[in-house]
């Protein structure tokens, strides 16, 4: 038979019992939206982690305080988990595969300027940090080593707090904030990096100098963590090496325990991320596939009623020369066509969602053409594979027995 | 005689049930030569629609051969059978066996679908042709549900002669019909026949096998009478009636 026909044929079945053909098709309609959706949520994920940890700078190396002891448990971070400037400087010195170093001492604080109001983050640091972090001024400088350390009360504004107690767009360079009370010349303002993957606003901190902020604000002279940049890629574990080596000898571990302390290289983190969209992906995937699976068994079980109703009709159409191939045929079609149409919708209904989702939420959703391929061919799949057994069974029959069929 | 259209021997049908085998055609010899209208009689349950399954090729006996049209057919497969119904056997069934909620032009287009080679239109021409021959060509747009039980069974003839068939076969067609449109059916069938199809066809009722050209009658599985007979001309009766009905 003619390949328009069969179509025509499906179609005109399908649409004589609308209500029916619809409720059938939603399993497909929403194993396929899901599916649209779902790569869309764990693409957008996926990308916009890789943005957020390329964001953490080059090549990093962070140490923080605490190990991890066997069995996973972390330990709680002694006296002895901290950072003197000494450490800093020994590393700085011994450590030939890194670039730069910085302490960071980090504390949460009351900023005022005039009289505007913000709580933020501020970040003790030497001037490098900016280099490791890869991150720029746009107006005004970085305060210089010297300033560093002679605690001088400089301040870079984020520009989420340069907004916040400036004015939008302001130009807040040569202003005075007070920190905690503290008078702080602001220096500069932090270029925007913008939401990081899980909805953190990077530019709502103040950078100022380690000294400062450790002696000043937090009363110490040691720092919370460490962080590091090597000198290339390549030469990231070499660093960690190096960083470990030192520090386990400044602080005078013995041989055999494990560090008081730490390392996290962006290589790592890199792969923890990747591990975990990975497993994101394959969790909303099977989701999908369920829901699919749903849906074809929808079908099966639609076209098995519809194959016993039209008993009578197939006898007809074998009595008059049809062979099993062209039922067969038939039956499949419109199993083909319930899964195409409702795919359609589906991807119509996933790329809907995914949009809603990127413009209320403010998620990363991001719809490729593959994943509407994708979702197109699984329907299409579960179509022929749901359909077919209905329709293997309805071309089996036995004409005389068809005919019978009350 | 000219070769036989129809040719069986010793052809047997058994149906299982259960344990018991049930024999219900037990050796049945017939040839029906072409351009013939034969009738089909005997009590019910006697074979005769088991008969004419084989003969339709919906079936396939036990034992026996079958040749139709010169061509062996008790050994063919499902598709091949199926070929054969569909380029030389017309069906009339008791029940009309029209596809529901699908016009009369399309019923009568269906074998057509099923034939290698023609076109929508020439399906659709053909068709409407095979409706006009019965009478039907203004009703092409109704749904079996939209026309009486005659014309329903008109439809179905129109559709058991639209692939040009050697043979029309067809079981108690006038069986659901009161006696009147059971004449105009009948009128129909000897019009075919007049045009060299071979008919044969089940009744039960005397009145029906009269317009045939030769009787049958078939009891438990066998044939026990084969006789020719003067047929009667359903026009003739129709004709009759109408006269009788407008006096
Ligand atoms: N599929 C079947 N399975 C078992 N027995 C069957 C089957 N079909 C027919 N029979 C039996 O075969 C015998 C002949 O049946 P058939 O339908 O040929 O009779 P018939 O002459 O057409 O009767 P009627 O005039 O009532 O239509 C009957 O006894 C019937 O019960
Ligand atoms: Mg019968």
């Amino acid at each position: 038979m003619r390949a328009g026909l069969l179509l025509n044929m499906g179609l005109r079945s399908l649409a004589r019992n609308k209500m029916r053909s619809f409720l059938t098709m939603l399993g497909i309609i929403i194993g396929v939206a899901a599916v649209i959706a779902m790569l869309a949520i764990g693409q957008g994920a996926r990308t916009s982690m890789e943005a957020s940890i390329a964001s953490l700078g080059t090549n990093v190396i962070m140490v923080f305080p605490g190990a991890q002891s066997a069995g996973g448990v972390r330990m709680e971070a002694g006296a002895s988990g901290r950072f003197t400037v000494e450490d800093v400087e020994a590393v700085r010195k011994e450590a030939p595969a890194l670039r730069h170093i910085t302490p960071i001492a980090r504390t949460s604080a009351q900023i005022k300027a005039g009289g505007a109001n913000w709580r933020s983050s501020v970040y003790g640091v030497y001037p490098e940090y900016l280099d490791i972090r890869q991150w720029e001024v746009t107006s005004g400088s970085v305060f210089s080593a010297a300033e560093e350390r002679s605690g001088a009360k400089v301040c870079l504004l984020g520009r989420t707090v340069a907004d916040s107690l400036f004015g939008a767009g302001s130009d807040p360079v040569g202003q005075s904030i007070r920190i905690q009370n503290l008078p702080f010349r602001v220096v500069g303002v932090l270029a925007p990096k913008g939401q990081s993957s899980f909805g953190q606003d990077q530019d709502d901190l103040v950078i100022a100098p380690f000294t400062t902020v450790a002696r000043k604000l937090l009363a110490t002279f040691n720092a919370q963590s460490l962080y590091a940049s090597a000198t290339s890629a390549e030469a990231i574990p070499e660093a960690s090496a190096q960083i470990e080596e030192v520090l386990r000898r400044q602080q005078r571990v013995p041989e055999g325990e494990s560090s008081p302390f730490m390392l996290r290289t962006q290589t790592e983190i890199t792969q923890a991320a990747t591990a975990m969209s990975t497993t994101l992906t394959l969790l909303l995937s099977s989701i999908a596939g369920i829901s699919l699976l749903v849906g074809g068994i929808g079908i099966m079980n639609i076209m098995l009623v519809s194959v016993t109703e039209r008993t009578r009709e197939i006898g007809i159409r074998l009595a008059l020369g049809a062979r099993g191939n062209d039922i067969l045929l038939q039956f499949l079609v419109e199993a083909l066509v319930l899964s195409f149409v409702g795919g359609l919708i589906g991807i119509a209904l996933g790329v809907g969602a995914s949009a809603l989702l990127a413009s209320t939420q403010g998620w990363a959703v991001l719809v490729s053409p593959s994943s509407i391929a994708l979702a197109f061919g699984f329907s299409a799949a579960t179509g022929i594979f749901f359909g077919w057994y209905p329709a293997r069974k309805a071309a089996r029959l036995n004409p005389i027995e068809a005919l019978r069929y009350e | 005689m000219a070769a036989p259209m129809l040719a069986v021997r010793g052809l047997t049908k058994n149906y299982r049930l259960g344990d018991i085998e049930f024999q219900a055609l037990r050796g049945v010899d017939l040839d029906v030569a072409p351009g013939e209208f034969v009738a089909v009689g005997g009590p019910s349950g006697s074979g005769k629609s088991t008969l004419m399954n084989v003969l339709g090729c919906l079936d396939v006996p036990t034992t026996g051969s079958y040749h139709l049209d010169g061509e062996s057919v008790e050994r063919l497969t499902a598709d091949h059978l199926a070929l054969v119904r569909n380029r030389k056997l017309g069906f009339v069934f008791q029940s009309f066996n029209l596809l529901k909620r699908t016009s009369a032009l399309e019923n009568v287009e269906l074998p057509l679908l099923y034939r290698k080679g023609v076109s929508n239109r020439e399906a659709r021409d053909r068709a409407m042709d095979a409706l006009k021959a019965v009478g039907l060509a203004d009703r092409w747009r109704s749904h079996p549900n939209q026309l009486s039980g005659g014309q329903q069974q008109r439809v179905a003839i129109a559709r058991s002669m639209v692939n040009d068939p050697v043979v029309i076969l067809a079981d108690e067609p006038t069986g659901n019909l009161d006696t009147r449109t059971s004449l105009d059916i009948m009128e129909v069938f000897q019009g075919l026949n007049a045009r060299g199809i071979t008919i044969v066809l089940v009744t039960h009722e005397p009145d029906i096998m009269r317009f045939a050209g030769r009787h049958v009658v078939v009891r438990d599985g066998r044939i026990v009478k084969d006789a020719p007979n003067a047929p009667a001309s359903a026009r003739a009766q129709v004709a009759a009636l109408a006269a009788r009905g407008e006096d």
